[in-house]
């Protein structure tokens, strides 16, 4: 069985009388360790399929297995812990706390995953080590650079090991160098097994990625394999 | 709840107080003010409490006092003080009457203040303030008045009319500066009394020394001053568990004697040292409520601020609130994270507030030269207090937060 496994997928919103199909139907899988561009339009419905891949919202209908639990079902408390062991996010504007130093805030996720503080201590440094900021930890975001910070959200994300890694439009508040980067480390934490997804709407964000699933209209409209000879690859540092 | 999670709301609550320094100020100074007003009546309370209660101590253990008047009246007016008025005195013949028929009794005596005036010895002469006091042998171990030299009055002093007097220990001091009062002569309003002992010191209440007195036998006293007036007598029972019974016993004996019909209420009143100490509580019960229904409108108003200033950070903080229910925070999470925040601001106004009103009260004792009082169990109630407005105040901004919608939330600008 996929790592991801996306049945019949349908989401519903009902704005005032009308009713819009967000996602109509959609059925993917995404295999562990792959690494994996969703690319589509404003309005394509992509936010929507990544918020459900998140576990931040709830199908109308169909089926999301997602490391063989059966999410779709899930109350809110079940889908919490689910995005507390299973997903790690990385969001466009970093979404770090401002107030609190790098490390408290890659321990975070820890925090509500009830490990006692030593372990959080050490799985944050390490995690801060895999993204090169093991010299930063007692900075606080606004000592950061915008590539600091998108790193330390990148830790923040690794940090409870989770099954995959969720980055909506991780470079869309970055110079195109610093993007580079980030795009460089996403590479290497592909490379050393773990399963990424980048939501993005950029053509060469996604040309990273081995797999673009192109999404319009709440449905599939592409899901291509990138040969090695057209992806876009970082040398790796 | 774990005790990393409140650590982190804890810490973040910190953090965010911080961040708005001003705007926690002013919300905190409500919960200051209510705080601060109870702290304050309370502490002064306690404090004069501490001094009234050590000085109405001076009656012995398990002594009681009986008087034709009350020793306190909580309002009552004109009627209260003719029926006072009315009651048949209490005489010498009562007491005698007590000391012949009570049977459970440590010692029964009588104590009756005569006069003010200046004490004078061949050697000095005291302020105008030492009291004259009539008594009886029994009346010492009461009051709990311990001879140091010399001896007490005796019965012989009381039935031969004896001009022998018992001073207190600042009166020796001041009339007889240099050397022993004992056998010396002092003079009161003229007359001449000898001095056959001195009692031990027993400190100052209130900023008036104890035992600024003589002692003279009552006959001497009452033949001097009159034998028409009430006279106040003094029961000791033996121990705690007599005394109730003695009480009764001589409720009985006074009531058969002075004629009272059953069903009667007493002419006459009894006062133990409780019975001095729960009326001045009942005295101080009013200021206190007063306190209390203050600090609490005041608490309730800063409350309301408290609620505001957390919707207003709620509001503010979406993105946060998104980021970490994205991350894994469960809505009972988010809850109790601001439930904590306002429990935070209120304990931080709630304890400058406590250290405030305990400074304050005690400008009491400052006043009035009393050692001061720190009432711990008040300092407690009020932060628990502060606890509670937190909790009603802050659970509503909590559930509101908890509410929050995590895609909304990380999409809000």
């Amino acid at each position: 069985m996929s790592l991801i496994e996306v049945r019949n997928l349908s989401r519903l919103y009902h704005m005032g009388e009308e009713t819009v199909y967000a996602l109509r139907d959609v059925s993917v899988g995404i295999e562990k360790g792959e690494y994996v561009a969703i690319m589509g339009p404003s309005g394509s419905g992509k936010s929507t399929l990544m918020n459900l891949i998140g576990c931040l919202d709830s199908p109308t209908s169909g089926e999301f297995i997602l490391n063989g639990i059966e999410v779709s079902e899930m109350d809110d408390d079940e889908l919490a812990d689910v995005r507390n062991r299973q997903i790690g996010f990385v969001f466009q504007t970093f979404n770090l706390l401002a107030r609190s130093t790098a490390l408290h805030n890659v321990e975070l996720p820890l925090v509500y995953a009830e490990i006692d503080s030593e372990t959080r201590r050490e799985r944050a440094l390490e995690a801060l080590g895999q993204v090169g900021l093991g010299d930063r930890v007692t900075h606080k975001p606004n000592e950061l650079s915008g590539g600091q910070r998108q790193r330390v959200a990148i830790a923040r994300a690794l940090v409870n090991r989770p099954a995959i890694i969720l980055a909506d439009e991780p470079t869309g508040n970055l110079d195109s160098k610093t993007g580079v980067e980030i795009m460089a480390l996403f590479e290497e934490l592909s490379s050393r097994g773990n399963t990424i997804i980048v939501v993005t709407h950029e053509e060469e964000v996604a040309r990273h990625a081995r797999r673009i699933i192109r999404i319009r209209d709440g449905l599939i409209a592409a899901d291509e394999r990138i040969s090695p000879e057209d992806r876009i690859q970082v040398g790796q540092s | 709840m774990r005790q990393a999670e409140v650590k982190e709301s804890f810490v973040m609550a910190l953090d965010a107080l911080r961040a708005n320094k001003v705007r926690s100020a002013l919300t905190l100074l409500g919960i200051l003010v209510g705080v601060f007003s109870i702290i304050v009546v309370m502490t002064a309370i306690r404090v004069m409490q501490d001094s009234v209660e050590s000085s109405l101590s001076q009656l012995g253990a398990n002594t009681f006092q009986i008087q034709k008047w009350p020793s306190m009246r909580v309002g009552g007016g004109e009627r209260d003080w003719q029926k006072y008025f009315r009651r048949k005195d209490l005489t010498f013949d009562h007491a005698n009457a007590l000391v012949e028929r009570v049977t459970r009794a440590k010692s029964i005596g009588v104590d009756e203040g005569l006069w003010s005036a200046e004490v004078i010895s061949d050697y000095a002469e005291t302020n105008p303030d030492v009291r004259l006091r009539g008594v009886t042998p029994g009346t010492f171990p009461g009051k709990n008045w311990v001879v140091e030299s010399g001896r007490s009055i005796l019965d012989a002093d009381v039935d031969s009319n004896r001009r022998v007097c018992v001073i207190g220990a600042p009166v020796a001091k001041k009339a007889f500066p240099f050397g022993s009062p004992l056998g010396q002569t002092i003079k009161f309003h003229g007359i001449g009394y000898v001095v056959v002992g001195v009692l031990e010191d027993m400190g100052s209440s209130f900023g008036s020394e104890q035992g600024n007195f003589v002692l003279i036998p009552l006959t001497t006293g009452l033949n001097r001053y009159g034998w028409k007036r009430s006279l106040d007598f003094v029961v000791q029972a033996k121990d705690q568990a007599s005394f109730d019974d003695v009480q009764s016993q001589v409720r009985g004996i006074l009531r058969t004697i002075r004629k009272v019909p059953p069903g009667e209420e007493d002419d006459f009143d009894m006062v133990s040292n409780d019975s001095l100490i729960t009326q001045f509580r009942s005295v101080t019960l009013a200021v206190r409520a007063g306190a209390a229904a203050v600090s609490s409108i005041a608490l309730v108003v800063a409350g309301i601020g408290i609620m505001n200033i957390m919707l207003v950070s709620v509001t503010e903080r979406t993105r946060e609130i998104g980021v970490r229910r994205a991350i894994g925070a469960k809505k009972k999470n988010i809850l109790l994270q601001f439930i904590i925040e306002a429990v935070v601001l209120c304990q931080v106004g709630g304890i400058v507030g406590v250290v405030l009103g305990i400074l304050g009260g005690n400008l009491t004792s400052l006043f009035l030269q009393l050692p001061p009082s720190v009432p711990l169990d008040w300092a407690l109630y009020g932060l628990l207090i502060c606890s509670a407005v937190g909790v009603v105040f802050g659970t509503y901004p909590a559930y509101r937060a908890a509410q929050v919608n995590p895609i909304e939330a990380l999409r809000y600008e």
